[in-house]
């Protein structure tokens, strides 16, 4: 096992991240979109992050890379950990981020070009104008993009083109660490696989490592190796992706997997999904204890007093749950 | 006779670049009682189809040839008359974004009250019950409290359960659905699925389920349609377009998207992107795009052509099958 004895690429222990919601003239409350959430990703690895709306993936997603200051907790990346000002500034050409929506994201007064040397002028990381230049159309090239269209607009591409765009300038720098916020959902389908399978040959040219943060768990286990499930800020299972898709062991990550509209119409006519009552609690009133036992049909009174340990059931497999052992037994 | 009745639907939007020929010879049937899919990408005509089955579309738009044919009455060119007593009583739609179709300034109770007022003679009280009971029917709880409250009071799945309260008010004979549960997360998207599968079996209604994923129509729907650029390229049962699909774009739908059988493996996406609809090309719309495009496909357009009792595509490759099935029917 070299390599889960190797130091984890990234290791995030204990991130929390409150807001403060203002509830009156001078009182706050604080919003804990996450809350005491520790992992690791293994370099060339990625890890899924999935979970409803809400639940806090893209807050994770923006604390690690600290777009978010984080209230709490430690971000060590390849062993150090990420803390000064300093830290921070050269973190951040190793870690970048493709964002969401492909339409908001990119600046529609700037060139294509422009876009994608951003973060290159940002750090200046090139000397001359012909470097940039160079640089430019050899990550269009990477990503799929005409290069007669560096001196473009992103108003005239089409959304998937457009999240070409994005995913170059996260390239720019050469990283080794990309968070990818819901990449691929603002796609049809058939260009959500063109960028699916993007970038599943970047990560294999490049030996990128990826957070890749999404609510379609089909697309998920398409492209993790391993997947995290969050509820209401607590991340509540982690595990392989095919172990926690065949066995899941947390109440919610049953539910979930089993609510998937599956594109086949006789499993889905044989599928029993696990229905949940109710909807999502508001964070700002979680309730105590385990965020989910309001939801959950396997609740018990400990559920209230404590919120579950997250500890390793069988190899790689970790649950939050008090009765996790007892239920999947 | 079938309950609903499309034949060479034409609809175009008379924009500043041109006509966009948003619907171009939409045909299908609707059975009493079955649950109709409507497969497509953005731009493919799905929801203009149903906005024009309701004449309901934006003011650019137009019914420029076809015919929808409604328990054997025409609705096309029937006049506003006619059309306000078909939506809502005989048909009616929930929209995609339950967030912005609910009206922000008015209770929940006053919303249900006025589309069961409009439609039906009951007086209101009459119709402040019949509301409560449209409630509990969908699974809202507390509904005498709820009625008094407003929308932003309600959650999306909750507030989706309103909308389909309110089309169901008046026991209409269809029920289009347009993309009813793409704002909403996979839990809640089971509660309302199952909800609508459950009320259409209590109430015997049709459902038009309009949608871009194909694991929805998979779990819900008996027969399902593919759009692509404004017309059909295949219908079929749901068995048929899952497991014997005839048009390269069905195919190239269904190698996309991720599932456990290729799982590990490269996805085979549809290579390029979807035709302007501004420069519609003579041949078939998907031929760019199409890996099998043989010469013909470029020339000239495939009208749909029966494999099966079941299933029917426009693609020139089915016509051996289809000469066949013709002359068995002989």
């Amino acid at each position: 096992m070299t390599a889960q004895n190797q130091t984890p690429l990234l290791d995030i222990r204990h991130l929390k991240e409150y807001f403060y919601i203002s509830t009156g003239p001078f009182t706050t409350k604080p919003l804990k979109a996450v809350d005491d959430v520790s992992f690791t990703i293994r370099r060339g690895e990625t890890l899924g992050l999935v979970g409803e709306s809400g639940c806090g993936k893209t807050t994770v997603g923006r604390t690690v890379l600290q777009l978010y200051k984080p209230t709490a907790g430690e971000i060590y990346y390849d062993g150090k950990p990420v803390k000064t000002a300093k830290d921070l500034k050269e973190f951040r050409t190793k870690a970048t981020m493709v964002f969401q929506d492909p339409y908001s994201s990119l600046n529609p007064r700037m060139t294509v070009a422009d876009i994608i040397a951003e973060p290159l002028d940002v750090h200046s990381m090139c000397k001359t104008k012909e470097e940039r230049r160079d640089r430019v159309l050899e990550l269009m090239q990477y990503v799929g993009l005409n290069s007669e269209h560096a001196s473009r607009y992103a108003h005239e591409f089409s959304g998937g083109q457009r999240q070409r765009i994005g995913i170059a300038r996260a390239l720019s720098v050469d990283p080794e660490f990309i968070v990818c916020d819901e990449p691929v959902s603002a796609l049809d389908v058939s260009i959500q696989a063109q960028v699916i399978n993007m970038f599943d040959e970047l990560q294999d040219k490049l030996g990128l490592t990826y957070l890749f943060i999404a609510h379609d768990l089909l697309v998920v286990r398409h492209i993790s190796d391993r997947i995290a499930v969050m509820y209401l800020g607590k991340m509540v299972e982690l595990a392989d992706a095919d172990e926690i898709y065949e066995h899941p062991l947390h109440p919610y990550s049953k539910s979930l997997i089993s609510a998937v509209p599956v594109p086949d119409p006789k499993i889905a006519r044989a599928n029993q999904r696990i229905a949940l009552k109710g909807d999502i609690p508001s964070p700002l009133n979680a309730p105590s204890g385990c965020p989910f036992r309001t939801r959950c049909p396997y609740a018990v009174d400990a559920c209230a007093e404590s919120m579950p340990e997250f500890r390793e059931l069988s190899a790689g497999h970790f649950v939050a749950c008090h009765r996790a052992d007892e239920i999947n037994s | 006779m079938s309950l609903l009745r499309v034949n060479d639907l034409h609809t175009s939007f008379f924009t500043d670049a041109g006509e966009v020929r948003a619907v171009n010879g939409v045909s299908f049937e609707l059975e009493r009682g079955k649950i109709l899919g409507i497969v497509g990408e953005s731009g493919s005509g799905k929801s203009v189809t149903a906005y024009s089955i309701l004449q309901i579309l934006a003011e650019t738009g137009k019914i420029v040839g076809g015919s929808i044919l409604l328990d054997g009455q025409e609705l096309v060119g029937a006049g506003e008359k006619v059309m306000r007593t078909v939506r809502g009583n005989k048909i009616s739609i929930i929209f995609q974004d339950p967030m912005t179709s609910l009206n922000p300034t008015y209770t929940i109770g006053h919303q249900l009250t006025e589309a069961i007022l409009l439609h039906t003679d009951r007086n209101k009280s009459q119709a402040f019950d019949r509301a409560v009971e449209m409630l509990t029917l969908v699974g809202v709880n507390e509904p005498q409290r709820r009625m008094k409250q407003y929308p932003h009071e309600f959650s999306g799945g909750m507030r989706q359960r309103v909308m389909i309260a309110m089309a169901l008010a008046c026991e209409p004979d269809i029920l289009i659905a347009d993309e009813p549960t793409t704002a909403l997360d996979v839990t809640i998207q089971a509660q309302i699925l199952e909800l609508m599968k459950a009320l259409q079996k209590e109430l015997g209604m049709a459902i038009i389920m309009i949608t871009h994923d194909l694991g929805v129509v998979a779990q819900m729907c008996d027969e399902v349609i593919v759009m692509y650029a404004g017309s059909v390229c295949e219908s079929g049962t749901a068995d048929e377009i899952f497991y014997n699909p005839r048009h390269a774009y069905t195919r190239g739908l269904l190698r996309s998207i991720p599932s456990v059988d290729n799982a590990g493996q490269k996805l085979r996406p549809i290579t390029g992107t979807p035709i302007d609809l501004l420069n519609m090309p003579n041949g078939c719309p998907f031929a760019p795009r199409c890996d099998d495009a043989m010469k013909i496909c470029i020339r000239e357009r495939c009208e749909m052509m029966r494999i099966n009792d079941a299933h029917a595509a426009a693609c020139w490759l089915n016509v051996r099958d289809a000469q066949q099935s013709a002359a068995k029917e002989e």
